[in-house]
């Protein structure tokens, strides 16, 4: 499935969207270097951290979105980061146990 | 002499530059067709070192060495320098200050990714004088 067909599904809202990539499977984690270390390619990553170095993660680890979830805030020095290196961001009001359900009811 | 080498200053203070050398050196792999695994594993390895050299060591020096066969890795800093190297290396064990914390750092599991990620691993170290990592990744594993 693509990023921004299951961001239809489920209701989210773009803030960055730079490139409609595949989607395979979900990541969950606040802690970067857990993140950095066991998100997969193309892993959506659930996380309410929305700050620079959350956009190095999502760049290192190439993750297809970073999706925050209880509206966390994308600082605005993030946002330019994503610009510039490419990543898709989305914002949602759902938890975080609620956005994964979601996914996994689109992905099914 | 390798195919390419690269130098970079990683300053101390900045977070929000953290991670821009990893980041053009995984730009310039990618570049150069380098296998897409490697460079993966290169990136992860060099970005947890350069965020600790910021986070635990006030910055340092970034060295890369491309060959076709394999990229080399030297991160050298000035800081304080690890005590005890073996508690260091463990999942879980970090000092990293409250600050840090919130911005998402501090989960004990950069230089774990470190290990996981490179195919050779040396930290020679000494308290009050600094740190120096080398890592190796090979271009297949
Ligand atoms: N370059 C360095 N200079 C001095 N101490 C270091 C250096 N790199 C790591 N350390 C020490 O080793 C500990 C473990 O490092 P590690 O990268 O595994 O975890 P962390 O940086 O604390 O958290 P994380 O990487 O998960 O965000 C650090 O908390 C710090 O005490
Ligand atoms: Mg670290």
């Amino acid at each position: 499935m693509k990023i921004s067909e299951l961001a239809e599904k489920c209701g989210f809202i773009a803030l960055n969207f730079a490139e409609d990539r595949d989607v395979e499977g979900c990541y969950i984690g606040d802690l970067l270097s857990w993140v950095m270390g066991r998100a997969k390619e193309n892993n959506v990553w659930l996380t309410v951290m929305g700050n620079v170095n959350a956009i190095a993660v999502a760049v290192l680890a190439d993750v297809s979105a970073i999706v925050l979830t209880e509206n966390s805030a994308l600082d605005s020095e993030a946002l330019e980061r994503a610009k510039q290196r490419g990543v898709n961001i989305y914002s949602t009001e759902d938890n975080t146990y609620e956005t994964a359900k979601k996914i996994i009811a689109a992905i099914e | 002499m390798s195919m390419l080498e690269l130098k970079y200053i990683v300053p101390g203070d900045d977070f929000t530059r953290a991670g821009e050398a990893s980041g053009d050196v995984k730009h310039k792999l990618k570049k150069i067709g380098y296998n897409p695994d490697a460079i993966r594993r290169v990136s992860i390895a060099m970005y947890e070192g350069e965020i600790n050299m910021v986070i635990h060591a006030g910055g340092g020096e970034a060295e890369v060495n491309i060959d076709p066969d394999r990229v080399e890795i030297l991160l050298i800093d000035h800081g304080p320098g690890i005590a005890d190297v073996e508690k260091a290396m463990q999942a879980g064990f970090s000092t990293a200050p409250d600050n840090v914390r919130s911005l998402g750092f501090g989960a004990g599991m950069g230089l774990p990714n470190m290990k996981k990620y490179s195919d050779e691993m040396y930290i020679e170290t000494e308290v009050g004088k600094g740190s120096t990592v080398r890592m190796i990744v090979y271009a297949q594993r």
